[in-house]
């Protein structure tokens, strides 16, 4: 294949991902809505990537913490480590960290649920059931993106703060009650507000990625692996791009 | 066996549909009449164009051309929100059953139900209609089973009582013996008459199966390249001497 026909399927691949967008948009403000299914894939987007998020968390806080601490201390600015590690996990790691993990487990399990079910007709039947396929396993699932990831990487942050706190107390003998000062004291809205808004979209792209996918699976069980597969390459590729973005225009509002 | 040629109402009608896939056109000029009550099977080699033809009678693909009207009701020119009321009115059987792998036997026949049987005016429970449609495809026992928990047979079975949930004046067969034992294959076809005989149905059957086609229709089509090459009851076309019908039954 020469790069003129890949850029042209790239850039086909971006339309029609638009579209879809489009799609949702129109279809996600106009009845039926679908509530029941939409707590269901809360339930299942949100609850189910707790142990997940937290473990990933946890590590997170834990090894940076370890691997900041000689560096620091060799500066003689160990005591800024609760502010350091907060900003940095609060503003970027800790959203970037999540919602990768989450591309990994949720949009590639979009892909393969959503194409299992394209390549073995259940689409077509829901269709002829009279029942809105898109509004039915689309709508719902990037909805429950959309609102779920902002608390995992809220829950993500938190247990990585945690993670980050044993450390200092192991290490540092600094007790929980002085690092979580620290870190509070550190924190400003400045920092949340982006930090949270961008974890909006960045559950948007996952459960807009993931969904596509598996609704243009093509036929065979090749199909629903490619399907899965490219939902996280795709999913992955996009939240370095919309984060990009959000630390651009958080830079111009808010000055971080 | 029915009149071949009843004085009975048209319930569907297709008139010179035409579908293509870039160059390769599947169907070229295709029609048929559907009689209320009858069993119509629409045969062909694989290929032939029979399943494209069915998914442009439920709107799951958009016709190039021609005309489908389903119960005096152009369906290319229905909203949306029309042609889910009108696809409520027939009951698909699914080749490869399509039954919803995530939900139980019973959340699979209940799905129809939750948009429509408010507007059906369906005063039965849930509960009853879904025990009513298991008891007469006589798997009323798998009421709590998963689908991967049901053998071939008897997914094609529930898969069928999800088609009947809603009580619909068609049903459109897309293959109903495909991928089955001659034994299983058989009480499906049992099925099929018992389920006219008992909720008077009007059914499009599609199939490759010459038994099948032997045992329930009243009138066949033959589709060769996505035209009608012949039409007619089964011993008529079974007795054809055109070489490309007696190869087709032979």
């Amino acid at each position: 294949m020469t790069v003129l026909e890949n850029t042209k399927k790239v850039l086909t691949e971006i339309g029609d991902m638009t579209l879809f967008a489009k799609r949702y948009f129109k279809s996600v403000f106009t009845r039926p809505f679908e509530w029941d299914e939409l707590l269901r894939q809360c339930y299942l987007v949100g609850n189910k990537s707790l142990l997940l998020v937290g473990v990933t968390g946890f590590i997170l806080g834990l090894v940076f913490t370890l691997q900041s601490r000689p560096t620091l201390a060799e500066f003689g600015a160990v005591s800024w480590m609760p502010s350091m590690v907060s900003i940095s996990i609060v503003r970027e790691i800790g959203p970037v960290i999540t919602a990768l993990v989450c591309a990994g487990k949720i949009g590639s399990g979009m892909g393969a649920e959503i194409g299992s079910m394209r390549v073995t007709e259940q689409i077509d039947a829901m269709e002829v059931s009279g029942t809105n396929p898109f509004k039915y396993l689309v709508v719902t699932r990037i909805t429950a993106t959309t609102l779920m990831l902002p608390l995992l990487i809220i829950f993500g942050d938190a247990v990585a703060l945690l993670g980050s706190a044993i450390v200092e107390y192991l290490k540092g003998g600094v007790s929980f009650l002085l690092y979580f000062n620290k870190v509070f004291d550190a924190i400003i809205f400045n920092d949340v507000l982006p930090a949270t808004a961008k974890s909006f979209f960045f559950g948007f792209v996952i459960g807009l990625v993931g969904c596509y996918k598996g609704y243009h699976c093509k036929k065979g069980t090749a199909g629903v692996g490619q399907a899965s597969n490219s939902a996280v390459v795709y999913a992955s590729m996009l939240l370095f791009v919309v984060d990009f973005i959000a630390v651009f225009i958080s830079d111009i509002f808010f000055e971080i | 066996m029915k009149e071949q040629h009843p004085n009975r109402a048209i319930v569907m009608e297709v008139s010179n549909l035409e579908k293509s896939f870039g160059s390769n056109k599947v169907l070229d000029d295709f029609n048929l009449k559907l009689y209320k009550g009858e069993n119509l099977v629409v045969m062909g080699k694989s290929g032939s164009g029979k399943s494209v033809m069915v998914k442009c009678l439920v709107g799951l693909l958009e016709a190039d051309d021609g005309l489908i009207t389903i119960r005096d009701k152009n369906i290319t020119s229905l909203s949306q929100e029309s042609l889910d009321i009108l696809r409520t009115e027939i009951g698909f059987l699914f080749q490869g059953s399509a039954l919803y792998d995530s939900m139980t036997v019973r959340e699979n026949l209940e799905f129809p139900l939750r948009r429509h049987k408010e507007r059906l005016d369906i005063t039965e429970s849930n509960q009853e209609l879904v025990a009513e449609a298991l008891e007469n495809v006589g798997l009323a026992h798998a009421i709590d089973l998963m689908p991967s928990e049901l053998s071939g047979g008897m997914k094609r079975r529930v898969a069928l009582a999800r088609a009947l949930i809603l009580k619909p004046s068609i049903i459109i067969y897309d293959e109903p013996t495909t991928g089955l034992d001659p034994i299983t294959a058989k009480e499906i076809i049992a099925l099929m008459n018992t389920i006219q005989e008992t909720y008077g149905t009007s059914a499009l059957i599609i199939t490759h199966d010459i038994d099948c086609a032997r045992v329930v229709a009243d009138r066949v089509i033959l589709l060769i390249d996505g035209k009608n090459y012949i039409e007619g009851t089964f011993q008529e076309l079974a007795g054809s001497t055109d070489p490309q019908v007696r190869a087709f039954f032979k």
